[in-house]
Parts: structure tokens; sequence; C-alpha cells
């Protein structure tokens, strides 16, 4: 059981303030995953919450305990940092036993727990041997041992996988995703990687410069992103933004044609901006035709799939999905058509989304 | 297996650094300056097995190395096990207390955010160009008053005082760079201020404590200066100090000195061979990640 409650959290470190107001509630048994660019300040509400840097305002609750004060290992929390920290002297069992020793468990109770939590992660042959021996996965599986066996109600998980390779990092999240359907604590996970964010969040908080942009299922964030922010950072490629000027039923982009937009939201300010994700618009090779106009730059072949990037009038660079099978010559002019439905309109001035 | 590309010839080289290649001729420099350091300790160890006839007739001559007859007139004859005792007490508490007071102050200074950190980093770093010789008169002054001269206790304070800066500081420089993360984990586990110390970073600092250990042993246990001025009584002498007692104003068993130089240089001989070997460990051990 671990239900939290962040009201008004700040941090300031010296002077200056990185963190500036954090609301959140997070459910028990939820998976929440603290998604942002670096220095986004997610790393050191991760610290906050675990109680290794103090609170500068606000408040922070557990099942309805007030936190803010209380010492990290009295907080029923277990963290897995981003270099592992296992203890380099000691083994791998000591290094899991650690922190139970401490809280002063029976022998045999701390025993049988290093067993399950080393079968769980098949850790069983490894236990007496030293950090330094263990392959960077090993390590990782550890560090989450490490945690477990603390049994822990709220695991908080930053970076993890950031130290491993891209064959390791699929494997492991695919091992994390499954601990967490096994023992069902609150998991928060912290990432700037968007893919581990998508496929392992119940819900995903994405954060900049020290604020919450948006909270929502990896669903919602990619359907209805609530800003700019949210839309240029969630889903690769990126989403273009275009800044357009409304005219009749339509928008021009940078003096170009006008192009019909038939889901344009009713009442949008002149100037809008509007999202075209790589699959919102019908490509057409050619000088003339409606949509707007742009040019081939490159394509990349992923094979199941291709991504031509092309210029617009306005000079921004919009990642197309295309046809692995067409071929499209770089400089080729081409005509882009919104599909209706598949265009997000956000307001040009604060970036918050339309309708 | 595709055939590689044949490499272009190096180029030929003359001389000796062609003959020899330069590997070669660095391996015979260094062997060189091996026989040289190694001369004279080889003569000391020589000598301890010779008469004074003996010593001055054929001074080269590879001894008789079952004649103990010098080793056992030290044991005996002389107060040396005295001076020898004298020396491991001194050096031994001396280098205890440098590492512990050393590690405690750089622990506080490198891993605590205080005001004045860095200020007390630099005055005990100010300490390393100090010539505590210089304040010889003065100390002497202070013990006198404080009557702790003709004490093990001047020697062990004076010895304390030299060694503190350069452990503070190497043992400051360590513990910055060991990973906070590893504090944090520990504190997340539940451990207290103490135990993270003794239990996380201590154990990883043994290559720098032992740094420490060796930086200060040998100056410690070959100094002469201190206990001349401070020791006058014979039982308190340490081993340099109490050696020149073997030199007589007429005549001196040059044997006997040697025998005594020999059992000297031993133990830290003995110390220096452990723990370089340890140190190199922890070097190539110490992998944190």
């Amino acid at each position: 059981m671990a239900r939290l409650s962040l009201t008004g959290i700040r941090k300031n470190f010296k002077q200056v303030q990185v963190l500036h107001g954090v609301d959140l509630q997070i459910n028990d048994r939820e998976f929440v995953v603290f998604v942002g660019p670096s220095g986004c300040g997610k790393s050191t509400l991760l610290r906050l919450i675990a109680g290794l840097d103090p609170i500068t305002a606000g408040t922070l609750h557990m099942d309805g305990r007030l936190m803010n004060d209380v010492a990290p290992h009295q907080r029923g929390i277990a963290m897995v940092f981003q270099s592992y920290a296992l203890y380099p002297h000691m083994d791998v069992r000591e290094n899991m036993a650690f922190g139970v020793t401490i809280m002063g468990l029976p022998a045999a109770e701390i025993a049988a727990r290093i067993d399950e939590a080393a079968r769980m992660l098949q850790l069983t042959e490894l236990l007496d041997r030293k950090p330094r021996e263990l392959s960077g996965g090993q390590r990782q599986r550890v560090a989450i041992a490490r945690a477990l066996v603390r049994k822990p109600q709220l695991f908080l998980l930053d970076e993890p996988l950031s130290n491993l390779d891209a064959a390791l990092r699929s494997e492991v999240r695919l091992e994390i995703a499954r601990l967490h359907k096994q023992i069902g604590g609150t998991m928060i996970y912290v990432t700037h990687d968007q893919i581990e964010a998508m496929t392992l969040a119940d819900r995903i908080v994405v954060m900049n410069k020290g604020r919450i942009e948006q909270v929502g299922t990896p669903r919602e964030l990619f359907e209805t992103p609530a800003n700019t922010f949210v839309a240029a950072f969630i889903g690769s490629p990126r989403m273009a933004l275009l800044p357009v000027r409304r005219q009749d039923d339509g928008v021009t982009l940078g003096g170009g044609d006008p192009v019909a937009l038939a889901d344009l939201p009713q009442g949008a300010p002149q100037d809008i901006t509007i999202g075209l994700r790589p699959d919102a618009v019908d490509i057409a090779v050619g000088e003339a035709g409606p949509g707007f106009a742009a040019r081939a730059v490159y394509t990349e072949y992923l094979g199941d799939d291709a991504f031509t990037y092309a210029r617009l009038e306005d000079g921004t660079l919009a990642a197309l999905r295309t046809d692995p099978n067409a071929h499209i010559d770089d400089g080729a002019p081409l005509r882009l058509r919104p599909k209706p439905g598949h265009v997000h309109y956000f307001d040009a001035d604060n970036g918050h989304r339309l309708a | 297996m595709t055939t590689a590309p044949t490499m272009a010839a190096p180029m030929a080289e003359r001389g000796l650094v062609g003959t020899l290649g330069r590997a070669g001729l660095v391996q015979i420099l260094l062997i060189a300056n091996t026989f040289l350091m190694l001369f004279p300790v080889v003569i000391m160890v020589f000598s301890g097995f010779k008469s004074n006839v003996e010593i001055f007739q054929q001074p080269f001559a590879i001894p008789d190395f079952t004649n103990l007859e010098n080793f056992v007139r030290i044991a005996t004859e002389t107060t040396f096990p005295r001076y020898m005792f004298n020396s491991i007490f001194v050096t031994g508490t001396s280098i205890g207390l440098i590492l512990m007071l050393g590690t405690m102050a750089a622990y506080a200074i490198g891993r605590y955010e205080f005001f004045g950190a860095s200020f007390l980093l630099l005055f005990f770093i100010a300490g390393l160009t100090l010539p505590l010789k210089l304040a010889i008169i003065p100390l002497f002054i202070l013990f006198r008053d404080m009557g702790i001269l003709n004490t093990h206790l001047s020697l062990i304070a004076v010895y304390v005082a030299m060694g503190l800066p350069s452990t503070v500081f190497i043992m400051t420089g360590f513990l910055r760079s060991l990973p906070r993360e590893l504090e944090d984990a520990a504190r997340m586990d539940g451990a207290s201020e103490a135990r993270i110390m003794f239990k996380i970073m201590l154990p990883l600092c043994k290559p720098a404590l032992i740094i420490s250990a060796i930086h200060n042993l040998v100056p410690i246990w070959n100094d002469f200066f201190f206990p001349l001025v401070f020791i006058q009584q014979d039982s308190l002498k340490t081993l340099p100090q109490g050696l020149t007692t073997f030199i007589g104003e007429y005549n001196t068993d040059w044997g006997v000195m040697f025998a005594g130089l020999t059992l000297a240089a031993l133990p830290i001989t003995v110390l220096y061979i452990i723990l370089s070997r340890q140190f190199i460990n922890g070097m190539t051990s110490g992998a944190l990640k």
C-alpha cells in the first residue's frame, strides 16, 4: 500500500529554484514514469520523495502520513540508482543483506528474502560474487534485488537502464514490467527515454524546467498532448509544429497557399500552431496541388518504415512516414495535405491545446 | 581470412636503438640503475657478516653467511632490541594516529558541506609547506614547558603533525572521488553516518590509506633529527639515533654496526613490499561501477 500525494513541492539549491511547485497524486500499485529533458527536475523530485534531499516547501504525504521530515529508511521506500551504487567491497549476498540487517530482521528471514529475490532475478548462481565480477546487466539486477529484499511499499528507479546497451535495455525493461506485475508495489521510474516511459508506465508525468507539463496515460499524452512541449516530446520522430495563420476555413503557412482544415476548432485565435505527426498527412509528389508545399531533404529507410524529412515554407523540418518501397528523391517538391482528425491545434501564444 | 595488405616496412633504425629497440634500452638503463641502488644495501648486508678486519681487507668479498657473531652480539650485548622496540612503538603509534585523525578530518572536509570546509583543507595543506625542523627551538621550549621532553610522546606529537597534512590531502581527494550515490544507497538502507563511514567508505579507502601509510612510514622510521634533539635517555632512543652509539670515539665495531643497520632496515623493507603489493591490488580492483 502506498498512495503518494505531493502538494506544492518546491526545491531550492541555494538561490536557484529547480522545482516550482509540483502537485501530483500517485495511486497505490501504480507505475508512474517521470520523463523530461535533462535538467527538468525529475531526478530532483525523485530524491525529494526518497528523502535524500530536504523539501524546501510543500508537503509530501504517503498514505495520509506527512513524510517531509521522515528519514529515508523509515519511508518504506527502496531506490535503484543510475550507477547501481552497489557496495564494491561486498559480494552480492552482502549487498542485499546490508539494509535488511540494519532493519534488525532475524537471520532466517533475511536469508529467505535474499533467496526469493535472487530466484526472481536469476541471481542465485552469483550470490558470492563481487560487483566487479558481474556484467552490467547482472549488476543492474543486483541493484533491483537489493531494493526488493527491503519489501518496500514504494520503488524508486532513477534512470536504471541508461548504463546498459540497447539489447540489454529492452530485456531489463521487460523484466521490470514483469516484476511490477508480480510484486505489485507502487513504482516511480525516472527516465529521459520516451520509449521506456511509453512501454512501462500506467501514467506518465512529463516535466520541463521544474514544472509538470502534463500527467496522463501514454495514450492520452500521445493523442491529446496538453501543449506544444508534450506534443514535441512524446512520439518519435517528433511532431512537426507549424506556426500558421487562419484564413477562412483553412490556414496559411509562411505566405504559401491556403490549406483547408476541416476540423479547425471554432473560435480559434488568428495565430495558431498546428502539430503534424509523421502519419498526419497525405503526401503527393509535385509542385502543385492542395496542401502545404515542401521539399524532401532526405529519407531514412528503416525496413518496415521509411521517414522522409521535408522542409516546409517557413523552414520547419517535418518528419513524414512514407512507403519504404516508394522512392522520394532528395530535393523533390512535395505537397502535404493534413488528414482530418490527425491535426493537433495549439494556441500560438502560450502553446496550450485548443479544443 | 582475407589477405591483409602488406604493411610498409618500418623505417630501419640504426645504432643501439636499432639493435635493442627503445624498450630494450630502457630495460638496460633500469637494470643498471637497480644495481647502483642495491649496491650499498648489499655491501651493508655483507658487512654485517664480517669482522672489522675482513671489512677493511676484503670489502667486496662475499662473506660466510653462517657467521652470525655480529647479530648475536647485537642481540645480547647491546641495547639494540630496546631501540628496535622504541622505533616500532613510536612509528606504529604515529602512523596509527595519522591515519585515524587524518581520515576523520578528510571525511568531514570531503563529504560534508559546511562553512569553512575549503579553508580547513587549505589550512592542512599549508602544513605541507612548513619545514617543521625550522621550528625546532620553539618546539623544544614548548615540550620542555609541557614536561614531555625526553618522552616518546614528544616524538609522536611531532610525527603526527608532520604526517597529517599529506594524509588529509590524499584522503580528502580520494573520499571526494567516491560516488555520492553509494552514500545515498547506504542512507536508503538505513545506515547511520558512522556506519556509512566505517562500513562503506573506509573499506573503499584502503588504497589511499596505504599510500598515506607508505608515505609517512619511511621518513618517520628513519628520522634522526627529532630523537637527537628531544631524547637523551638511552632506553628511549630510536634505531637511527641508537645506532650512532656504536660509533665510538677511538674505535668502532663496524661489523656490529652493519648488522644493526641490516636489522633496522629489515622490517621497513618487508612492510614496504607487502603494502605496495596491497596497494597495487587495491588500484586494480577498486573499480566502483
